[in-house]
């Protein structure tokens, strides 16, 4: 990585940002609404990619991690009345935790039984939120209260029942986390990282600790993830076991395959699309998911790369 | 009602459920064995089976017996052709990478669970047994049919053995199992063999839905416990290791019975997703499976 090719990736994304943040000014209500689901949503997808893409991991889990921080920072508020800013933090460091003991178990397989594995803690996961239904409200969910529904950080006031403060929070969150994923790319750790989703064995034989580097994107990549959920449910006012379940998983992957793993702006762009996608035909038939399958077969049949990474193959090779 | 008897009807409802869990565990076995594909639409081909059986079953209102006769082999038919084609043209160009393979599967099982919603509605539909005939214990009263369902099973993986074992088309699969290069020299055409194998597979878990279809009821949510529990069986029983399956899924099926009896069903599954995932991390083979080369 030349520091030429990091600023103009610098360059671009502060661009997209730009451009991002000002919608809020041009777009009617409903679709700063639209919006904000999707820069949150955009946040669990730069998670996933951060295994995915990054370091060639495949997890079918990580509704898992969203949820953590969705439950962890939802339940606080819930329960105890821990403001906020408190809550979301709290619901950053669960889904941490639990992406350090989950990345220490799983991260002892490979590919094919890393992705099983995944998928069943993942659904251990799920079935927790059913079955401690006193607490997570089970399937029907929690409504958060009055007083989670804004809070006090630096001598200002966040209303979080306005459109337009969650919109800034949610490109807020979605800034931070782009900002990691770019330093972690350009830094050592980064160059490290491709070198194990390149040839794995190689990286091991030059000396690296692949386990230890492994678990750091697992890491990085749980607590984003985690970071994604938290906001969702905090700005959302809403709680439920059905972010937990393989449904999410399977979509953070789509969202994440369709815009070009391993590229910085793909998931926000698998996310903007898919969403999209899915509230037209929502709007068509009950049957919308299946644009999930069909999508999820036209990617994997003739379009692997995705948007962004079939870009930077045929146009663009400088794009990270 | 003692705690014998309790028991008793425990482990015969166990001994259902393991049933059709071992027929359509087989079929999720076969599939990872012989293609080293794991389908995650499994569990979709046990769902169209059992749709399928209601909607053949519901063209003979006033006969179920033949709806049942009728259901039991064009359902698992058209399964067979859904999963050919789905092979033929999906997996087959996707070279059986294992990775893309699975999020291939993960696409058609949203393809098929979709399908069914649009064709087939969103409402859970009851199917009529082909008979009714009512077992008297001296403590309780017992579906007939159920036991109709075990034996079914002992049949069918007495079958598979025999074609696995003694056929043909079985020394050909066990040989593309084995080693697919060799094979491929020997002059056997392994992708009609990896096209038979996913039809067959599908085939047998259409045809545990069929089997389970009248004490249960078809859904097109149906797919997922069924492949979530034919995965666990699967690990457990040593990837692509056919009578680790079998042993397994009766294991699983029986435990799972008789747990949910005594305990919450959610915790019991729970506990053995947990279990399983554990063992997966431990020994990635399974409990039964040799370790791989």
């Amino acid at each position: 990585m030349t520091p030429a090719i990091a600023r103009r990736n610098f360059i671009l994304l502060v661009v997209v940002l730009v451009a991002l943040f000002l919608l809020q000014f041009v777009v009617p209500d409903y679709y700063v609404l639209t919006i904000t689901r999707i820069m949150t949503l955009a946040v669990f997808a730069i998670g996933y990619n951060m295994l995915l893409g990054y370091i060639g991991l495949m997890s079918l889990g990580h509704a898992m991690f969203f949820a953590a921080g969705l439950y962890g920072a939802g339940l606080l508020t819930y329960h105890f009345g821990i403001a906020v800013p408190l809550a979301f933090l709290g619901g950053l460091i669960t889904a941490l935790l639990l992406a350090l003991v989950i990345g220490f178990l799983s991260l002892r397989t490979q590919r094919v039984s890393f992705m099983i594995v995944t998928l069943m803690f993942s659904q251990v996961g799920f079935l927790m939120t059913l079955y401690f239904a006193d607490a997570t409200g089970g399937q029907d969910g929690l409504k958060l209260p009055h007083a989670a529904r804004s809070f006090q950080l630096v001598g200002l006031t966040f209303d979080l029942t306005n459109e337009i403060v969650r919109f800034n929070l949610a490109f807020g969150l979605l800034l931070v986390a782009l900002a990691i994923s770019f330093f972690i790319l350009v830094s050592r750790r980064g160059r490290i990282f491709a070198a194990i989703r390149e040839n794995e064995g190689r990286t091991e034989m030059l000396g690296f600790n692949v386990f230890a580097a492994k678990l750091e994107a697992f890491l990085y990549s749980g607590a984003i993830a985690g970071a994604g959920g938290a906001a969702y449910g905090l700005l959302d006012g809403y709680v439920g076991s059905t972010f937990a379940s393989i449904q999410y998983s399977i979509e953070v992957l789509l969202f994440t395959l369709l815009g070009g793993a391993g590229t910085l702006l793909g998931p926000l762009i698998g996310v903007a699309l898919m969403t999209t996608m899915i509230d037209r035909l929502s709007e068509v038939t009950t049957a919308y998911l299946l644009v999930v399958g069909v999508v999820l077969i036209v990617i994997v049949l003739w379009f692997p790369k995705g948007i962004l990474g079939t870009i930077r193959e045929r146009w663009l090779p400088w794009l990270m | 009602m003692g705690l014998g008897p309790y028991l008793f009807l425990a482990i015969l409802e166990g001994l259902v459920q393991a049933s059709v869990l071992t027929v359509t565990a087989v079929g999720l076995s076969l599939v990872f064995g012989v293609m080293r594909v794991v389908n995650v639409a499994h569990g979709e081909f046990f769902m169209l089976g059992a749709v399928f059986a209601w909607f053949l079953s519901s063209l003979f209102p006033d006969n179920p017996a033949l709806g049942f006769v009728v259901a039991l082999i064009v359902a698992p038919t058209l399964v067979g052709i859904i999963a050919y084609l789905a092979d033929r043209l999906i997996l087959k160009r996707l070279s059986y990478d294992p990775e893309a393979t699975i999020v291939a599967t993960i696409g058609l099982l949203y393809i098929l669970q979709q399908a069914a919603l649009i064709f087939f509605g969103p409402d859970a539909k009851a199917v009529e047994p082909p008979f009714y005939w009512r077992i008297r214990f001296p403590w309780f009263g017992y579906d007939g049919y159920k036991l109709v369902i075990i034996a079914a099973a002992i049949v069918l993986m007495l079958g598979v053995w025999f074609l696995m074992r003694r056929t043909k088309i079985g020394l050909v699969m066990r040989a593309t199992q084995l080693d697919r290069e060799t094979a491929r020299a020997f002059g056997i055409d392994v992708d009609s063999v990896s096209a038979t194998v996913f039809a067959f597979g599908g085939m047998l878990a259409a045809i545990a839905a069929v089997l389970v279809v009248p004490i249960q009821q078809a859904h097109y949510l149906m797919g997922l416990e069924p492949l979530l529990l034919s995965f666990i069986v699967v690990i457990i029983g040593g990837l692509g290791s056919l009578p680790g399956t079998v042993v397994a899924a009766i294991l699983i099926g029986l435990s799972d019975g008789i747990l949910s009896v005594f305990f919450s069903p959610t915790l019991a599954k729970m506990v053995s997703t947990l279990l399983v995932a554990l063992v997966l991390v431990i020994r990635p083979n399974g409990l039964f499976g040799k370790a791989e080369r």
